[in-house]
Formats: structure tokens, sequence, C-alpha cells
């Protein structure tokens, strides 16, 4: 896929809570095809301590309003500039970049998306094209608290959403593993994204259960081109850049001790 | 529009932009952001013998106007470079040049022999310089003796335009590039990466797998410039310079230093089409200042001392 760089203009920042922004992007030409699991570059102007580009899930794309969606979530000072950009200001970014999730040939697949705090992000635009084409589509979404659980109105537009939260705030108290919604079901595909302990909870049920998993890794990186191989994961191939190999990973590629 | 040729020895360079080994890859990781036959030079990943997995990941850090890595030569070695990447690239309208290390100096001269045969690839940069490999790399460019004996070995050996890539990790910089200079290097590009370190103080532990890593960025720029000045005035043949160079104004310090080309490194994981605008950056000072020839500005420096 021809990657681009361009510069997106801010149409609206929606602040979902003081350590989450949602960026509303749009831009004057229309914006490149785009998979779901695929990530931009981020140049952050303004932030003298930041240097590099900053990795960002793709959250969701509207064609038809020209909108491209970035949830941001406040780490370090790079994030923090852009979570606190104003409508009507640029931000350059690459796109499209990353591999994508895979989608399964049967339509009577069970699927399961599981997201973990900010790693719910790239599941909002998979959910969107699995219901798209015609799956039934199921999100287990977790955090550590309700505040930390995002955009949960977006995700019911394209499945059936359920919680877990740490404290018992929303949802089932626990961690997404321990959900009831895992006892019994049998689901065919699991994609997740969310911090690494999570996703290896998951891929840990998804070997048991002998269903399908795909993983979305977050390394840091300084390219996001494949160039400067700083980003690599272990896997059965050898190292590889989780930037053009990945960043979704199937769990039987990766050498993770699960 | 000045002329932005260049000759660096048999080297001819339609300008003196190039882009620095391990920030390019193969340099079609970049075609969809500019024309990469447009720069003077693609200094591709480095090469070594046999294939290496480099280290463990993290690798990279981020610093104040730079970043830490700590890569350590991933490649899938020379003879993978030669049948699978070689005749992707060798039509690229513009000069190829393989960054070649190893851990021994039967490494560099087995490596060097095997692309000598390759009409395409007009040039190496013997990298001995490379701070992130237990072996070879930079031990053999700290040290005249040994920066010596490899460039001698690999001399034997290879016919074309011969680049040495020089370590900033050492007391005096100068006194490597002669020793490398008397035993037949045609050129030296420098600085490599500065040896650094980087701590995430809340889980007291270092952020790379290596604990130290190489710096690059314009948080190394005065340093680089500082060497580049040095080694012009020491050496007879061309230099090379590079180090955080991420502007136009950057590219032309180098060259106003005594540099007759310069490469481009980390500003390409920023701007991917950052070499571009160097170069017409490079264009319109010579056109701005009257100068007919970008030749006419290495170490065109005026200073007193």
């Amino acid at each position: 896929m021809k990657k681009f760089m361009l510069d997106l203009t801010i149409k609206e920042n929606k602040q979902l809570s003081d350590q989450y922004s949602l960026l509303i992007l749009t831009s004057s030409v229309s914006l490149p095809q785009i998979l779901p699991g695929q990530f931009a570059e981020v140049r952050v102007d303004g932030s003298p301590t930041t240097f590099l580009r900053r990795p960002i899930s793709i959250h969701y794309i509207d064609y038809e309003l020209n909108e491209l969606w970035l949830l941001i979530q406040i780490v370090g000072d790079g994030t923090k500039r852009l979570a606190e950009m104003k409508a009507g200001e640029n931000l350059n970014v690459l796109i499209p970049l990353g591999n994508s999730f895979t989608t399964p040939e049967d339509k009577s697949s069970k699927i399961l998306l599981v997201g973990g705090g900010c790693g719910v992000a790239p599941l909002l635009y998979l959910g969107a094209h699995f219901k798209n084409i015609g799956f039934d589509v199921n999100f287990l979404l977790g955090a550590r608290s309700k505040a930390d659980l995002l955009q949960l109105c977006e995700y019911e537009r394209f499945g059936n959403v359920y919680t877990t939260t740490e404290d018992g705030t929303h949802g089932e108290r626990g961690f997404v593993t321990q959900h009831s919604l895992l006892n019994g079901s049998n689901f065919d595909y699991i994609y997740t994204c969310g911090p690494t302990p999570m996703m290896k909870a998951v891929a840990r049920y998804a070997l048991k259960t002998k269903a399908n998993c795909e993983v979305s890794l977050e390394n840091t990186m300084a390219c996001g081109i494949g160039a400067c191989l700083c980003c690599v994961t272990d896997t059965t191939e050898g190292h590889v850049c989780v930037c053009t190999e990945g960043p979704v990973f199937n769990i039987t590629k990766l050498k993770w001790q699960i | 529009m000045a002329n932005l040729n260049i000759n660096i020895g048999k080297l001819q360079l339609k300008n003196p932009v190039m882009a620095a080994s391990g920030t390019f890859g193969y340099g079609t990781e970049y075609s969809d952001f500019m024309d990469i036959s447009r720069i003077g030079g693609i200094f591709v990943k480095g090469t070594t013998i046999r294939e290496r997995q480099g280290n463990a990941y993290p690798r990279m850090a981020e610093t104040p106007s730079g970043m830490l890595n700590a890569v350590g030569l991933q490649n899938k070695g020379v003879d993978y470079f030669i049948s699978n990447i070689y005749p992707t690239v060798k039509d690229v309208d513009t000069n190829i040049i393989v960054n070649v290390s190893g851990s021994t100096i039967e490494d560099y001269v087995e490596t060097a022999e095997k692309l000598n045969s390759l009409s395409k690839i007009p040039a190496i940069e013997l990298n001995i310089s490379c701070p992130n490999v237990k072996e070879g790399g930079m031990a053999f460019g700290t040290s005249c003796l040994s920066a010596a004996q490899v460039v001698r070995a690999v001399r034997r050996v290879y016919k074309n335009e011969l680049i040495v890539k020089l370590s900033p990790n050492v007391t005096d910089i100068s006194e490597i590039a002669l020793a490398v200079e008397a035993e037949g290097a045609d050129s030296v590009s420098l600085i490599n990466t500065l040896l650094g370190m980087a701590i995430n103080a809340e889980k007291r532990k270092p952020i790379l797998s290596t604990i130290t890593g190489g710096l690059s960025g314009p948080a190394v720029k005065p340093i680089a410039l500082r060497m580049v000045w040095q080694v012009a005035k020491a050496v007879k043949i061309p230099v090379i310079g590079l180090g955080g160079i991420m502007t136009a104004t950057d590219a032309i310090e180098f060259m106003l230093a005594g540099a007759s080309a310069i490469q481009i490194g980390t500003a390409n994981f920023i701007d991917p089409s950052v070499s571009i605008k160097v170069i017409d950056g490079i264009n319109d000072y010579l056109d701005r200042h009257g100068f007919s020839s970008v030749a006419d500005i290495i170490g065109a420096l005026e200073c007193s001392l």
C-alpha cells in the first residue's frame, strides 16, 4: 500500500478525561485507504522534549465525512502536547503504516475483540469493518476504572459490548480474562490489543480454547517504515520490525512464553 | 541553479546529499515519500559476512534532541544482499554504497571481496565504528593500529572507492583519520554515533537491552561539526560529514567546515523526504550567495585561527 505524508487538520479535539483525548482529523484531500490495525506516525510539533514521531493506532475512519480518529492517552510530553491540540491546528502524519488484522473467511465464525486501556483504540475500526461485512461482533473491553473505559457508545454501534473494571465501577470486576463471557463460549477468532500482560493472558485463553488469535503490539519506534530496525519483536522467523511485519501478529508466530 | 556535482575520489555525486547507513534501509523503504534517485548516494544498512539477528529489544531510547540506538547490525548477511537486495536496487539512478562491518579482519575482507565484484556498487563504507556489537565494530576504530590493520587488509582486496567511517569515541579523531589515509582509504566519513546511555529512574533499570547505545540526532551536531573541521584540516582525502543534520543550513555548515559531501541520518525518521528539502535548500543558499558550484563552499569557513 502506498504510504503518504500528509498535513491533516484537527477538526475537533474531544477531551474524554484528564488522561485521554479523541482527535478528529480531516484533510482537504480524500484520506487514503486504511486497513483495520494500521497506524499513523505522528509528528509532534511544539514539544521541545519530543524528538521522534509517535506511533498511534488508527481508531476509526469515516470516509463519508473524510475523518480520521486518533485516541490519545497522555503518557509523556509528546502525547500531552497531542492531547492539547486545538481545532484548526495541523498535524503531520505518515499513513497508512503496518499490516492489518486478518478477516476470517467463514462469515459464521464467532469473533471476539478484546481491548485493555488505550489498547481498545484499533478495535473500533476493526469492529466497524467486521460489522460492515456481516459478522456478529463482540467487544470485551477492560480498564482500571469506569473513567478509563473509552468511547463505549461508539463500540455499541458495531456490536455487543462487555466490560470489566479492576475496581468494579463498570461491568464485571476483575480482568478481561476473568469475564463470564469467556466461560463456555467458544470463539473462533480473537483479536486483542492492550497492555502486554493482558494480551498474554488473552493469548493463553486462545491457545487453551483453540481459537485463532491476533495481537497488536506497540513497541517503541523511530521511523515506522522498516528502516531503523529499532522496534523489533522476536518471532519464529527471528527479529522482525513491528512497524512493517506488524503491528498485528498471530500468536503462533511470536516467541512469547505463554 | 548552481552546479551541485561533487566528486569524492572516483565517486561522482549528482549532489552532496546522501543517506546515512542504518537510517535509510535499502532506499526503497522511502520511495513512497521521495524520488530516491534525486540524492547523491544511499549508504545501505550495515552488512556483515553472515546473518546477524542484532540485539534484543528495547534497542532505542529517545533523548533530548536525539536518540540512542543499539540495533547491533541486524542484517541478513552479504550473500543475501547480493542475491536478494542488489537486484532490486542496482538500477536506482544514484550511488548505492554498502556499509561493511565485521567481528574480525577476515570478516571485513571477505565481505569487501564479495562486494568488489558488483558492477553497480561503486564504493563501500568500512564501518570500524559501530558501538553496538560485542566484538569488532568500534573496537577497530578506536586505535590507530587496529584501524590501520583493517583498512590495509581490505585495501588489498577492494579496488573501488573505499570510504572509512570513523568513530567519535576517541581522544583524537584526526590521528585515526591519518592512520587510515596512510593505508589507502580514499575518503573518510564521520561521525558514527557517540556512546551514550539512558536510564528509566522509575524502574531503576537501563532503557536499552545493551545498557549503552549510540547517540545520534541534532544533539551530536556540534561535536560532529568540530570533528569534521579537525579531520578536514588534517587529511588530504575527502571528508564526508554527518551527525545530526536536519536542514540545509546544517549541511552547509558541515561543508564550510571542510566536508566534500554529507549524509543525512536520524532526520530521515522525522521527515522521510528531508533529503530533497536539503538539496533544494543548498541550491537556494548557493544562488543567494552567488556561488556557481557547491564545490566552492567546501572548507570555505572564514576564520582567523
